[in-house]
């Protein structure tokens, strides 16, 4: 468990960093099926890019890495794919997702209330949050879990075209293949907002303490104690 | 307050080494099994090897294992896109403009290697071995796509009247823009959807767009769909072309196989 979380954070900052140097490439986003410089985009980053046949208003060009960005992309994609297939099948297995998912009697958009007043408080985890999730915790880890990185595989292969040849609605559900790009874009951020403040808990928490627990799997309670 | 450390449970107990162990023997007798299986199956492209190795095996193996004969996406005419964006190419050389000035008329397309019969072809010959349309899309690696209608000869009929060979692995093609050259799989050279194309949107192919011939390939990306092409080699070496990485792109940093 605690070896696939360290191995995705590693496949997660190659996927990010080659991503962001592939977007460099064309920082301009559709919706639909199709788009290029000849079309009306979505959106564009205000950035120079890294060809010179897209019009950025920059006259500077930045530098071309797309080619070992894309190798590591994929093979980082392969890493967090086949991680992500370990973890599931463990979770699954040892129970572990039991942990994730709130419990039943916490569907409540109260629950919800209740833990982030308690937040707002600073009020200490009581016992059970101690060695467990809270409500707010474990609905972020079942949507990163569940909802993003699922989306994030399915976009990436709607991207893909030989993918999408023998399997053709994993574009067309999405709107099509440049939908799939910008939603692609999209979930990367959502990703980044759950990393940023699931670093910033763990810091909160006592950084060192959550580490070595993350990097050993054993809790020392008594030495946090004053 | 309850420690939750067992000190009973040494991090490195015997058991654990011992089950550490077998893991790792069982998990390099898979991989060696998996390189067998592989190398047997074709499922290793030119270019797989290095540190992006792995990645690129991986890719191209599932690929092909899933997508074996699925024909390309085909849109509806009312999908094609009204302004394609045509892309850089580099300035033609003294011969294209040559070429151009007849009207194409003395473009030729070698066809050699391991085949029955060498031919040189002119595009009235591949117009007369049967012309088939198709409503593609042409997506770069960038990011950029669009969508066109196709017009071509698939490059499988030329092949097959060549007479190629039965240990023909692969097929390389060569542009003549300087030092472009490209190849793909037999699986990717026998699909209907592999044209050689002289016309688009109901027009001559224009030459921005690799007229007055290019091998259009839809269920891989843009790069690998190379613009004038003027031969084609049946081969069952493919480490003889270039740094024997499969086709020119490799060499920058590119994978061979962009079907993703």
């Amino acid at each position: 468990m605690r070896v696939t979380h360290w191995l995705t954070f590693i496949a997660f900052v190659a996927l990010l960093v080659t991503g962001g140097e592939i977007v460099i490439s064309h920082p301009r986003f559709y919706w639909g099926e199709v788009g290029n410089v000849n079309t009306k985009p979505l959106f564009v980053i205000p950035i120079p890019a890294s060809r010179s046949t897209v019009p950025t208003g920059y006259k500077y060009e930045m530098p071309d890495e797309n080619g070992w960005s894309r190798a590591l992309h994929f093979e980082a994609a392969w890493v967090a794919v086949l991680t992500g297939l370990v973890y599931g099948i463990y979770g699954l297995w040892s129970g572990h997702f039991k942990n994730l998912i709130p419990a039943r009697r916490d569907w409540t958009w109260r629950a919800y209330r209740d833990r982030i007043a308690k937040y707002l408080r600073r009020a200490p985890p009581d016992g059970a949050e101690e060695r467990s999730y809270n409500v707010l915790q474990r609905t972020a880890y079942v949507v990163v879990v569940f909802v993003l990185f699922p989306l994030m595989i399915w976009t990436g292969l709607a991207m893909s075209p030989s993918f999408t040849a023998a399997f053709p609605a994993t574009a067309e559900l999405l709107g099509g293949r440049q939908s799939a790009r910008t939603i692609h874009f999209f979930v990367t951020w959502l990703l980044l907002v759950f990393l940023f403040v699931h670093v910033a808990m763990v810091a909160l928490s006592g950084f060192r303490k959550r580490m070595r627990a993350m990097i050993t799997g054993y809790t020392r309670d008594r030495e946090e104690a004053p | 307050m309850k420690s939750n450390m067992k000190p009973s449970m040494n991090p490195i107990s015997r058991r654990r080494l011992i089950r550490g162990g077998v893991a790792a023997v069982a998990g390099v007798a898979g991989l060696a099994v998996a390189d067998r299986l592989a190398k047997r199956y074709g499922l290793i492209p030119p270019d797989g090897s290095g540190i992006y190795g792995p990645g690129e095996t991986f890719t191209y193996a599932c690929q092909r294992l899933l997508t074996t004969r699925t024909p390309a996406r085909e849109f509806s005419r009312s999908m094609i896109s009204k302004n394609p964006f045509a892309n850089a190419v580099a300035p033609p050389n003294d011969a294209f403009k040559r070429l151009a000035a007849s009207g194409f008329r003395d473009w030729r397309l070698v066809v050699d290697g391991t085949v029955a019969h060498p031919m040189s072809l002119s595009l009235a010959d591949l117009k007369a071995l049967g012309l088939r349309s198709q409503i593609t899309e042409v997506a770069c690696e960038e990011g950029w796509s669009y969508i066109a209608e196709w017009i071509g000869t698939p490059l499988s009929g030329v092949l097959r009247e060549a007479g190629v060979l039965p240990q023909t692995r692969y097929v390389v093609y060569t542009s003549n823009e300087e030092g472009e050259w490209e190849s793909i799989d037999m699986q990717d050279a026998s699909d209907p959807h592999t044209l050689l194309t002289m016309g688009m949107n109901d027009g001559d192919l224009p030459v921005p767009f690799g007229g007055p011939l290019r091998l259009r390939l839809p269920r891989q990306l843009g790069y690998k769909s190379v613009k004038y092409v003027n031969r084609i080699t049946a081969t069952d070496n493919i480490k003889k072309f270039g740094k024997g990485l499969g086709s020119v792109d490799p060499e920058y940093g590119y994978a061979w196989y962009a079907g993703i």
